[in-house]
């Protein structure tokens, strides 16, 4: 039996070839993306111009909600399936950064090109991309920019799209910036945690052990790292933000830590949160000081199967196109549809710019070959080919 | 008075034009031609954005533009390169009617646009621009094509006016604020209607531009400004807001070249309006100095305001639109 996604496989050099006539458009989409500030919980006036630009290419539904996504509606001809693509629209970088973006022939530079201006570019550029390829899906295609994502955000757009919407969605896909052969399939558990440590009024420094907070969270991150973590299921705890004192002569009395427990197995999570609460509880005791762990999210580790056909599909469209695919648990979006039970994929579309150290740096070639692999699984996906059975 | 009237029915914003379908069919009603022209030195770095807006948003998107040219002094870096392989036409300068002598200068650049670029309106933006927008350029195209008795268009920047967090300045630049505007408030007083007359951003009318002398050098936009003023009057020009613009910053020894080289100019249409008789033999060398630990070294520089005459006294430019 033939296999039913060889047309598609067929056609993609010559949607490659056509691609690089619009590179135009995604490169200023890329640009005046990029050049407006969009750190998190201020995604503001980047979803204007999302927005905007869904309005140009007169896309249905071009909205936001109460948590500032920017969305648009591309009907399809028969509108029996729903698919949506997602771009995060927040960035690392504050709005007094200087977000000039500067065009090379093969490359673009600038704070938050690669994460994640080209994806959001890629979403804002593909109703015109379709048009100029002449594809008409029968799907609905929802386009989002989701506000929120990123560390304190912890994927709140997308979580609230998808608990509030009433339209039944197929397939989820998360387009990053870079890179070209990423693709995400399952999320790895995560529990994001923060101690707090503080002497209480009247505390008594006679007492044993009573030596400040820096010492006592010294001791405490001694502790966390005797714990044996497994190579498998892959487990890791990231230290990820310290803050305590203030200056010399005094001992300090508070103290925080943020860490990261993250692992492939859900157990492992929950393990890990445990032995830690505990080493809180025995050092709180020991040094009369307060020790709380706050857990301040808990993301499930999931996902679909390295069997299912949005996987198998995934990688004989990379395969065809030479893109290596690199297999690798995501952190972003794809946690949010996997927690919604939707199949979903995380791809990149581009690759970074090695030679520069200092700025973002995307390279302008692999983008066609990565738009084309975006496309082409879009297609496959309308037309049931991602389906499980 | 006069001036305040000018100031509020030729001042626009730029946001007043972004319905860009209105603007091509006003356009391509008329069937004006439009040729955007990006005079060059070194401009690797920004080049590139520039192009790839303008060929996307005011060519394949609105078709405002009909043509993208680069007109260049001699650079070398790579700004040639970089903007042909985003697809502008690419011009040395000296290639431009190369049996002139040769010259050097971004007024050369603009005056040779008149004879190689095919618009009915050419419109002049800088390459040093970061923040590059598509207002840049159809917010200076607007007045023109709305309005017929307009035949030059000035850009400014920063919000002027009366603002609501109370009023600021102008944000024009120094050489603008303590050379150009005193010098027009006691010669030209209308002409200090200009929020910025120094700004290297306008767009104009071939048959105006063909009938204008170019300084090749700094006192190219002062010169426009004087002798349109003369022939037509306030009523040919216009002025848009089109917000921040973000550009590399002169230093002052630089700002002293150029308001040599802007004075020179000045003090020659003096006389050639017979508004100053006795002006003497103008010097050309300027002298400024610099310091080293408490050494004062003394650097002399010739600048010369040499001018082109108006394109239409070009037999080559004479002919060649002729034969259109
Ligand atoms: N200075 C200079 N600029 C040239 C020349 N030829 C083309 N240009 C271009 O003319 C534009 C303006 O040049 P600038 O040096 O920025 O001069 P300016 O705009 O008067 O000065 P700024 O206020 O600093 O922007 C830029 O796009 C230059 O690349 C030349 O021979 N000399
Ligand atoms: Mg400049």
């Amino acid at each position: 039996m033939k296999d039913k996604m060889f047309e598609i496989l067929k056609s993609i050099p010559d949607m490659e070839k056509k691609l690089r006539e619009i590179r135009d458009v995604l490169l200023t989409n890329l640009v005046m993306l990029g050049e407006i500030p969009s750190p998190t919980f201020q995604e503001q006036s980047r979803m204007n111009f999302l927005v905007h630009r869904f309005n140009q290419y007169n896309l249905l539904n071009c909205s936001t909600d109460e948590i500032g996504n920017g969305l648009g509606i591309l009907p399809g001809k028969s509108g029996d399936r729903n698919i949506l693509l997602v771009a995060h629209m927040d960035s690392e970088y504050d709005d007094k950064a200087d977000h000039t973006i500067s065009i090379q022939p093969n490359s673009v530079t600038g704070p938050g090109v690669a994460d994640n201006a080209l994806g959001l570019a890629v979403i804002a550029s593909l109703p015109y991309i379709l048009e100029k390829l002449n594809i008409e899906l029968n799907s609905n295609l929802i386009l989002m920019g989701s506000a929120r994502s990123l560390g304190a955000g912890n994927l709140e757009g997308i979580r609230f799209f998808l608990d509030n919407t009433d339209i039944n969605i197929s397939t989820g896909l998360s387009v990053e910036g870079v890179r070209l052969g990423r693709l995400s399939n399952s999320a790895i558990g995560m529990a994001r945690c923060e101690v707090h440590y503080w002497v209480p009024e009247g505390y008594d420094w006679t007492q044993f052990g009573a030596v400040g907070s820096i010492v006592t969270l010294n001791e405490f991150i001694n502790r966390i790292l005797e714990i044996p973590i497994p190579t498998r299921p892959a487990t890791s705890i990231v230290f990820s933000s310290i803050e305590s004192g203030r200056g010399y002569s005094k001992v300090s009395t508070e103290a925080e830590l943020k860490f990261e427990i993250q692992s492939e197995s859900e157990e492992m999570v929950e393990q890990l949160l445990q032995q830690i609460n505990s080493i809180a509880i025995e050092i709180a005791t020991k040094t009369a000081a307060r020790v709380v762990v706050k857990e301040l999210s808990r993301r499930k580790p999931g996902g679909i199967d390295f069997s299912h056909p949005l996987v198998t599909n995934a990688r004989k469209i990379m395969e065809t196109m030479d893109i290596k695919p690199r297999i690798t648990p995501s952190m972003s979006e794809l946690s949010a549809f996997i927690d919604a039970g939707i199949p979903a994929l995380t791809i990149g579309i581009s690759s970074l710019e090695t030679a520069s150290k200092t700025a973002e740096s995307v390279k302008i070639d692999p983008m066609y070959k990565g738009l084309a692999q975006l496309i082409s699984l879009l297609v496959a996906i309308d037309k049931g080919y991602c389906d499980e059975n | 008075m006069k001036i305040d009237k000018w100031i509020k029915e030729n001042t626009f914003h730029h946001s007043a034009f972004e319905d860009l379908d209105k603007l091509v069919k006003e356009k391509e009603k008329q069937n004006l031609k439009i040729s955007l022209c990006i005079p060059t030195l070194n401009e690797e770095k920004t080049i590139g954005k520039e192009i790839v807006l303008f060929n996307s948003e005011l060519m394949t998107r609105y078709p405002l533009l009909d043509e993208i040219a680069v007109i260049d002094s001699g650079s070398i870096d790579n700004t040639l390169e970089v903007a042909r392989s985003f697809g502008a036409d690419t011009y040395l300068a000296s290639d431009i009617l190369p049996n002139l002598d040769n010259k050097k200068g971004k007024g050369e650049n603009l005056w040779k646009a008149i004879y190689q670029l095919k618009g009915d309106i050419i419109v002049y933006i800088d390459a040093d621009i970061k923040n590059i927008h598509p207002r840049f350029v159809y917010g200076l195209l607007a007045p023109l094509i709305y309005n017929k008795k307009t035949k030059y268009v000035k850009a400014f920047y920063d919000r002027p006016l009366a603002f609501s967090e109370g009023i600021r300045p102008s944000g024009g630049g120094r050489v603008t604020e303590i050379l150009i505007r005193p010098l027009f408030s006691l010669f030209f007083p209308e002409l200090s209607a200009i929020i910025q007359p120094l700004s290297g951003e306008y767009a104009v009318r071939r048959e105006v531009l063909e009938k204008l002398s170019f300084p090749i050098g700094y006192g190219v936009e002062t010169a426009h400004l004087l002798d349109i003023y003369r022939e037509y009057g306030m009523d040919a020009f216009a002025q848009t807001d089109l917000d921040q613009r973000v550009h590399r910053n002169q230093e002052t020894m630089s700002l002293g070249k150029m308001s040599f080289g802007i004075l020179q100019t000045f003090l020659h249409r003096m006389k050639s309006y017979g508004m100053m008789t006795d002006i003497p033999e103008l010097s050309t060398i300027l002298r400024q100095f610099q310091a080293h630990d408490d050494v004062f070294e003394s650097i002399e520089q010739e600048i010369v305001e040499e001018e082109r005459p108006p394109m239409i006294t070009i037999p080559e430019y004479l002919k060649k639109r002729g034969n259109k």
